[in-house]
């Protein structure tokens, strides 16, 4: 099981939340070519490593929330809600 | 029986200094590529580089589930080849990996999914593959223990019937591919892990391993749950995404489920196997991960799913639960072919689909390696349609539908 210490509702078991997949920083799109905005749709890095990533919290808070986890132990070790505590 | 230890079937080698073709992956996809090297293209100076023992990746982990009944043209064609392959397997290999086509029932629960079933048979027929929907009463025909009332939270509404499609003993598929490619002169070197690919002047170069340094000019990525990881040696990018799938097993009872059966809309298909035991298998884990550690949360939502279907088998018992790693692609369709990078071949982002592939994908990449260049059949498949843009559409009939 993993929960997650979401920072509005407390520790949540993740089956309230929606994962998102990792961090990605998203071309301009009225500056990008086809191909480079396909790269940043469908590429992943896909570590085994500590990954910075976006999950919602669809079932409590509806906040987006940004977290590190170990892709291997699932440990998480940093949460914050996107767009800081007042957005 | 004599008391006497069974041979070895496949020779332990020192690693060679140089071979022609290096597969990464001792999986039913590394071991059958080797095999279709040596027996149609006369490749034998091959090596296949697993890092634990082979088979012990998603080739064990999977729920041995074999069909064709895809919802692509392309897809249905491909599986279909495999599932021609696996029907003559035992004989290829003369190994016993004891297929038995018992038939594969995809449930409908709602009207929407009866109508994908219907443009799944349509698609399947054109391409010859025997495929069809049914109704319930044939439902209950073929399968008395399903809860075909009217009653249940998902009716049952009608199911696609696919008999060529069954159930195999994913392990011996394993073993027949590593004997017989090892007779032809491959060397399946296990507990052998690769930590770098060597590049020179944009072409592959060799691979570096726990056990010493390999000269290849050809090397193929053959591995799942670490195929982003591998490739990223070689500077390639993958659109992949690994996550956990898990499966369980229950204690053997008497043989009373034949067909293979599935249900979408309840994340879950199961099979009873040769010794009697139910194995059920489920939809990926909701988050990426590289752990394979069992979740609670799985066994209840399985055994909620299951009861819906088959409420007489509440008093079973689980045996154990494992999970395997599926690299997911966005479209749901494997990537094999060449990478920017000349010389290393990809065949990987096999999702929740892989085993049942294993012979046709080894086909295929043996041919691409032989040829130089990926043949019709994985055409469309390759690693650049996600930079053009030119996606397949699998995820219908790809999804959970094993």
């Amino acid at each position: 099981m993993l929960v997650i210490l979401c920072p509005n509702c407390g520790p949540r078991n993740s089956d309230e939340f929606t994962f998102q997949g990792e961090t990605r920083s998203r071309p301009d799109v009225n500056d990008t070519e086809p191909s480079e905005w396909r790269r940043y749709l469908y590429m992943r890095e896909n570590l085994a490593d500590w990954v910075s990533e976006r999950w919602f919290h669809v079932s409590g808070c509806r906040r987006y929330l940004m977290l590190e986890r170990h892709t291997v132990t699932n440990e998480i070790r940093d949460v914050e809600l996107v767009g800081g505590e007042q957005a | 029986m004599s008391r006497s230890p069974w041979p070895r079937v496949w020779d332990h080698h020192e690693l060679a200094s140089s071979y022609d073709v290096v597969i990464i992956g001792g999986g039913v996809h590394g071991l059958a590529t080797a095999y279709y090297l040596a027996r149609n293209h006369g490749i034998t100076n091959v090596a296949v580089l697993e890092k634990s023992y082979i088979g012990s990746g998603g080739s064990g982990r999977n729920t041995a589930i074999v069909r064709s009944n895809y919802l692509t043209p392309e897809g249905s064609r491909f599986y279909d080849r495999s599932v021609k392959l696996y029907e003559r397997l035992a004989d290829d290999l003369n190994f016993n990996v004891m297929f038995e086509q018992r038939g594969h029932m995809t449930l409908a629960h709602s009207d929407s999914s009866l109508r994908t079933m219907r443009w799944r048979a349509e698609v399947n027929k054109v391409e010859g593959i025997d495929s069809s929907v049914i109704s319930p009463d044939a439902v209950r025909e073929l399968a008395p223990f399903l809860d075909t009332s009217d009653h249940p939270r998902y009716p049952i509404l009608g199911a696609l019937w696919h008999p060529p499609g069954g159930i195999i003993r994913h392990d011996a598929v394993v073993w027949g591919y590593a004997r017989a490619a090892n007779a032809m002169g491959a060397h399946i070197h296990q507990e052998t892990e690769v930590t770098g690919i060597e590049l020179a002047e944009g072409k592959v170069a060799g691979v570096h391993t726990s056990r010493g340094r390999i000269a290849s000019g050809t090397v193929v990525n053959c591995t799942a749950g670490w195929a982003s990881l591998v490739a990223a040696m070689a500077g390639v990018e993958l659109p992949i995404t690994t996550r956990p799938l898990q499966a369980a097993v229950t204690e053997p009872v008497r043989p009373f489920l034949h067909p293979v059966i599935v249900s979408g809309s309840l994340h879950t298909y199961v099979s009873q196997t040769a010794r009697g035991e139910l194995v059920f298998g489920a939809s990926v884990d909701p988050f990426a991960s590289y752990s394979t550690r069992g979740s609670l949360e799985f066994t209840t939502g399985l055994a909620n799913h299951v009861l819906e279907l088959m409420p007489a088998i509440s008093n079973m018992r689980l045996l154990r639960q494992w999970a395997g790693l599926c690299d997911m692609t966005p479209d749901f369709g494997p990537i094999i072919g060449p990478t920017p990078v000349e010389g290393f071949f990809v065949d990987v982002g096999w999702g929740t689909y892989g085993f049942k592939a294993g012979p046709v994908a080894g086909e295929a990449v043996a041919d691409m390696i032989a040829n130089g260049r990926p043949g019709e059949l994985i055409g469309t498949f390759g690693l650049d349609r996600f930079e053009a843009g030119t996606l397949t559409a699998e995820k219908g009939a790809a999804a959970v539908g094993h």
